[in-house]
């Protein structure tokens, strides 16, 4: 047996505080967010740069979403209720805010302080997300299961009809000015109409910066001693009290947590070009996040990205599938993506890392939507079957199988680079018996 | 009795009712600083119960005092802090998280992180099969493994008082008598343990004080060894003609 003080050396440390492991990470989101911003265009047209704003709002719903779903194993299903929230506060804010300071609303050359409003409307969107969450947590404690899933799902339907019931929207900048809160006070977002002509100050850049700053918390939360509290109730209940874990105070921040992130999304959703209403609180789109998050796997953050990514891809690439096969480009970014994966898996193979078996599977993947494009087509020309047509089937076959294949999700609860490093040794056969142990 | 170690937790007519069903009723006993009571009887007699109604997870009616304050009704969370851990029945591993996560939130009310990493370091030096399986996600682990994981994770809260649930179950007996061995060596370093077990046997043999409990009430109480040579415990508990 090894003696005391080598034990010791030999237990693994808590990082240390440096300045480099803070803010890399944020530097990083602010890299990925101009590259999207400035590249992205020069690849795809403004369709697809469109479809990869909504990805991003996505993705952040589906992160935030598992920090309530997946660390904490609350099934919440009104996460689009809070993301409605943050919609329209920060709406109103952008709105209102350049009804009242500019006197007017709908024009474009107001970009710098239209967007200072937005980051001001994105921040109170998600406090007050924040706080209703915590009303909805609230419950939390005394409910489980199937009857925590029907309460959540009820608060978003509430959302939803008190927006409906909301006041006329005010277009006018005099009336407005004359009179701001007491026009506020009737609550003026348009019912069910939808909110009107909230300019899109949410660029690529805006978006995918605030995904990489949700994803970035959202991680530090899963690292966090409040995370690893988090998936421990998600485990085992009684376990996790008897470690000393306050139950209340840690479901309500897990209610709180997501709902301010998710308020987050909600409010980078609302500026980019779509108009909120009320449907966007609606249970459907609460569903479409849910999906994401088992997809991808409760608890694991780059899963449910990738979830969100992908699904949300391939269901506008499922509008035209035979699209890609007629525009080259398309055909060879995939094939280059596919050897490069392809490349990637064989170099690691090389050097003894398992995550070859990852890339190996990923690299298949743009290969079989390739086939599938000259399919479709194939089938068009041949047939006179058009595939969009059974667009909403496919996704549904797809999530079928995606849940056969991965029953737990696409990581389960682990990330994605934790399936990379140095290949495992194998298992000592018989290491488990009890002949080890020195007898007494 | 003048030479008698103090008493660190009293029970004093505790009742527990699951709404008609009365589990345990007036049950009563002492366990003393740096003493090891074990609690025995037969399935659903109340053991679990009893507890469950120490360290706060049900709601219980009658008197419990800790280290001479009284501690019924006061939240698991808060007693863990006070140095009283529960162990609960059926090991309580979290499954999908790895060991070292498992021992992590074995020290999650603690602050003094230096101090964390010399205990664990003693729990390694108990378990060292714990150690090579720090990566490994704990549902993985064997049954044996499993129970190790808890016992050292219980630990690494620093109890003053340690409530243990049938550590010893659906373990081979080589296991057990390992698990037993180091019961007794928490035990000598200071810790005092209050032992569930279905086991009388073993807990009869590390036990200082034994509690027999009978559907709900206490039967009988006295040393360990007292008990283990009564006919009555020989009889319905050791398998003795
Ligand atoms: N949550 C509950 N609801 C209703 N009845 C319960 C509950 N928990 C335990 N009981 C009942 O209380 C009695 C005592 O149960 P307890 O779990 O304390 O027994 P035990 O002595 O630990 O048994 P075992 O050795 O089988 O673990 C049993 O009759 C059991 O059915
Ligand atoms: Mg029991």
């Amino acid at each position: 047996m090894k003696n005391l003080a080598q034990n010791i050396a030999d237990v693994p440390r808590s990082v240390a505080f440096r300045p480099a492991t803070i803010l890399v990470p944020w530097l990083a989101c602010l890299a990925v967010a101009l590259g999207v911003h400035h590249y992205l265009p020069m690849i795809v047209d403004e369709y697809w740069v469109n479809v990869f704003r909504r990805m991003g709002v996505f993705v952040m719903a589906a992160v935030s979403l598992n920090v309530v779903n997946g660390f904490a194993g609350q099934f919440s299903m009104g996460h689009a209720g809070f993301m409605a929230i943050g919609a329209y506060v920060a709406a109103g804010f952008s709105y209102y805010g350049s009804l009242y300071f500019r006197g007017e609303a709908n024009v474009d050359d107001f970009m710098i302080q239209g967007t200072l409003l937005m980051l001001v409307g994105i921040v109170a969107g998600a406090f007050a997300a924040a706080g209703a969450g915590y009303l909805v947590g609230l419950p939390s404690l005394r409910l489980r299961g199937d009857y925590l899933a029907i309460v959540t799902l009820g608060f978003g339907e509430i959302i939803r009809v008190t927006l409906e019931l909301t006041g006329k929207q005010v277009y006018d900048a005099k009336a407005f000015q004359d009179a701001p809160l007491s026009t506020l006070a009737t609550l003026p977002f348009n019912g069910s109409t939808g909110f009107e002509r909230v300019l899109p100050y949410a660029n690529l850049f805006w978006v995918w910066l605030f995904v990489g700053v949700v994803c970035v918390v959202a991680y530090r939360i899963k690292n966090s001693s409040a995370g690893r509290a988090f998936l421990s109730i998600r485990e085992d209940e009684i376990a996790a009290r008897s470690m000393g874990i306050d139950l209340t105070k840690y479901k309500v921040r897990a209610f709180v947590l997501a709902a301010f992130l998710g308020g987050v999304a909600g409010a980078i959703y609302a500026h980019t070009g779509v108009n909120p209403s009320p449907t966007d609180a609606g249970f459907q789109r609460s569903f479409d996040i849910i999906i994401f998050v088992v997809l991808g796997g409760l608890g694991s953050l780059s899963g449910t990205a990738i979830a969100a990514t992908l699904l949300t891809g391939l269901s506008e690439v499922l509008r035209g599938p035979e699209s890609i096969v007629n525009s080259p480009a398309g055909v060879w970014s995939l094939a280059g993506i596919a050897l490069a994966l392809a490349v990637g898996s064989a170099l690691l193979k090389a050097v003894g890392n398992r995550g070859w078996r990852v890339l190996a599977v990923a690299s298949v993947a743009p290969v079989l939507l390739v086939c599938f494009a000259y399919l479709a087509q194939w089938l068009a020309t041949a047939w006179g079957v058009k595939l969009s047509d059974y667009r909403m089937i496919l996704y549904a076959l797809l999530l079928i199988l995606v849940m056969l294949l991965r029953p737990n999700g696409l990581l389960g609860v682990r990330e994605v680079w934790e399936l990379f490093g140095p290949e495992k040794p194998a298992r000592r056969p018989g290491a488990v018996g009890p002949g080890k142990e020195p007898a007494p | 009795m003048s030479d008698q170690p103090p008493v660190i937790l009293s029970v004093r007519d505790v009742s527990v009712r699951y709404g008609a069903i009365r589990a345990i009723n007036n049950v009563s006993f002492d366990v003393r600083q740096g003493q090891i009571l074990t609690l025995i009887g037969a399935n659903g007699a109340g053991k679990t119960t009893t507890l469950r109604a120490i360290s706060g997870m049900v709601r219980a009616s009658g008197q419990v005092r800790f280290k001479d304050q009284p501690i019924t009704g006061v939240r698991p969370d808060l007693l863990v802090r006070r140095g009283l851990c529960h162990c609960p029945e059926g090991r309580g591993i979290f499954a999908n998280m790895t060991v070292q996560e498992n021992l992590d939130l074995g020290a999650f009310t603690r602050t003094d992180a230096d101090e964390v990493e010399k205990d664990k370091a003693r729990v390694f030096e108990l378990f060292p099969r714990i150690k090579e399986r720090l990566k490994q996600n704990a549902g993985t682990l064997s049954g044996g493994e499993q129970q190790m994981l808890a016992i050292g994770r219980a630990l690494l809260a620093r109890p003053v008082l340690l409530l243990m649930d049938e550590p010893s179950l659906g373990l081979a007996p080589q296991l057990v008598q390992t698990i037993f061995r180091i019961i007794r060596e928490i035990n000598q370093a200071g810790v005092s343990i209050l032992l569930v077990e279905q086991n009388a046997h073993m807990a009869l043999r590390v036990a200082h004080h034994a509690v027999v409990l009978e559907t709900g009430s206490v039967r009988m109480s006295g040393p360990a060894a007292d008990l283990a040579a009564s006919d009555e415990v020989r009889k319905a508990y050791l398998g003795h003609g």
